[in-house]
């Protein structure tokens, strides 16, 4: 049993003096998203449309402008889906073991999945 | 914490039906949540018939004649009868509101459905425990801080566009119908300051006298106490008032990145 005041309670450990960097980074990217997005699906479209052989798209993958554009859509999908679910497990997850080993997991599973696009579409794009 | 099943000793059970006197003739049937701590027994729904031709128009009107008439070990919370006091706010037919400006003729179907107000503590019956939240209120320090000493011979001038700013704001009564509207504050109320405080740390944030908004936006900066806000819009469509404290929240979050 802890006996504290309705205010002690309410102040806590104080302010955590963070949360508007999530808030606006997780904006950013929502928005960033839109046009990286629509430039996925619609890539991908026009391949599977003209029925384009692996050599086709690996050919596709490895110009400039597509490379970048791979990389910046991967890199950002996964900081928005970081973003993203850290707010749904901060919200519904209240057993603190569980609520920071599904933060860690969630952190370093998106980071790794994240680096792992990255390298394949380098490996493919500087590969001679 | 969230909580999709009420605990055992929470389920509510069907009780006690008054029927209305005799020669009643206009009945309407009132479906009350019930719950008294010393009996040790599960909360209950009682239903009450009510002569409505021989009662006021208002929801409260009709509490306070069960009250007298039907039923003393009723309680609730009641003061000015005006929409001013903010102490009737409770659950009718599945909305937050005050007892005391809903019109029971606006409640569709047989059944007017009162409870107290959701994810709260009940003390008794429609009386919620509004402890945690009042804290919550202190926790913004709730009052005009300047270091500026006030003029000699005026009070603290404010401009008439300045002072414009407050509307929708200073209305704000308390009741915590928007607070206890909110899932977010459902979920994680033991951080999230919830619509009504925040709506009420927006009045000094932007009150052109206070001298503050630093140490206030400081206090304010944290994944909980703010950011838990994701724009369900309950508050401002439960609000009996008719403030929008989502937009309170979202100019808050407006000036969290404005003074990066």
């Amino acid at each position: 049993m802890r006996i504290e005041t309705p205010l002690a309670r309410v102040r806590g450990l104080g302010s955590a003096k963070e949360g508007t960097e999530h808030w606006w980074m997780q904006r950013l990217t929502a928005i960033l998203l839109v046009p990286l997005g629509l430039w996925f699906v619609s890539g991908i479209w026009w391949l599977v449309m003209q029925g384009a052989s692996h050599d086709a798209v690996v050919d596709w993958m490895r110009g400039p402008v597509t490379a970048t554009l791979f990389i910046l859509f991967a890199a950002t999908t996964f900081y928005h889906l970081k973003l993203g679910m850290q707010v749904v497990i901060e919200d519904y997850v209240h057993n603190k073991k569980m609520k920071w080993t599904m933060l860690i997991g969630l952190s370093l599973g998106c980071f790794i999945a994240g680096a792992s696009c990255v390298y394949s579409v380098l490996a493919i794009a500087l590969r001679g | 914490m969230v909580e999709f099943v009420l605990p055992k000793n929470s389920r509510v059970k069907t009780g006690k039906h008054h029927a209305a006197a005799d020669g009643a003739k206009k009945k309407r049937r009132f479906k009350i949540y019930r719950y008294d701590p010393d009996s040790g027994e599960n909360p209950r729904t009682d239903t009450y018939e009510i002569d409505m031709g021989a009662c006021g128009p208002m929801v409260l009107d009709a509490l306070i004649k069960i009250k007298n008439e039907v039923d003393a070990t009723l309680t609730f919370r009641r003061s000015c009868r005006e929409g001013i006091c903010g102490s009737c706010a409770m659950n009718i037919d599945g909305t937050n509101t005050l007892a005391c400006i809903k019109p029971v003729e606006e409640v569709k179907g047989d059944e007017v459905k009162i409870y107290p107000l959701p994810h709260m503590s009940v003390i008794k019956d429609l009386v919620p425990d509004m402890t945690h939240f009042y804290a919550q209120y202190a926790s913004i320090e709730p009052w005009l801080k300047a270091d500026s000493p006030a003029p000699a011979n005026s009070e603290r001038l404010q401009s008439p566009e300045d002072r414009a700013k407050l509307d929708g704001l200073y209305e704000c009564i308390l009741c915590a119908c928007c607070s206890t509207s909110c899932p977010s504050y459902w979920w994680n109320s033991d951080r999230y300051l919830g619509p009504a405080i925040l709506l009420q740390a927006y009045r000094w944030l932007v009150d052109s006298r206070d001298e503050a908004k630093g140490d206030r936006l400081d206090m304010l900066e944290d994944p909980f106490r703010v950011y838990r806000c994701h724009t369900i819009m309950n508050c401002a469509r439960t609000c009996p008032k008719g403030l929008n404290p989502a937009k309170a929240i979202a100019e808050i979050k407006k000036m969290m990145v404005l003074r990066r």
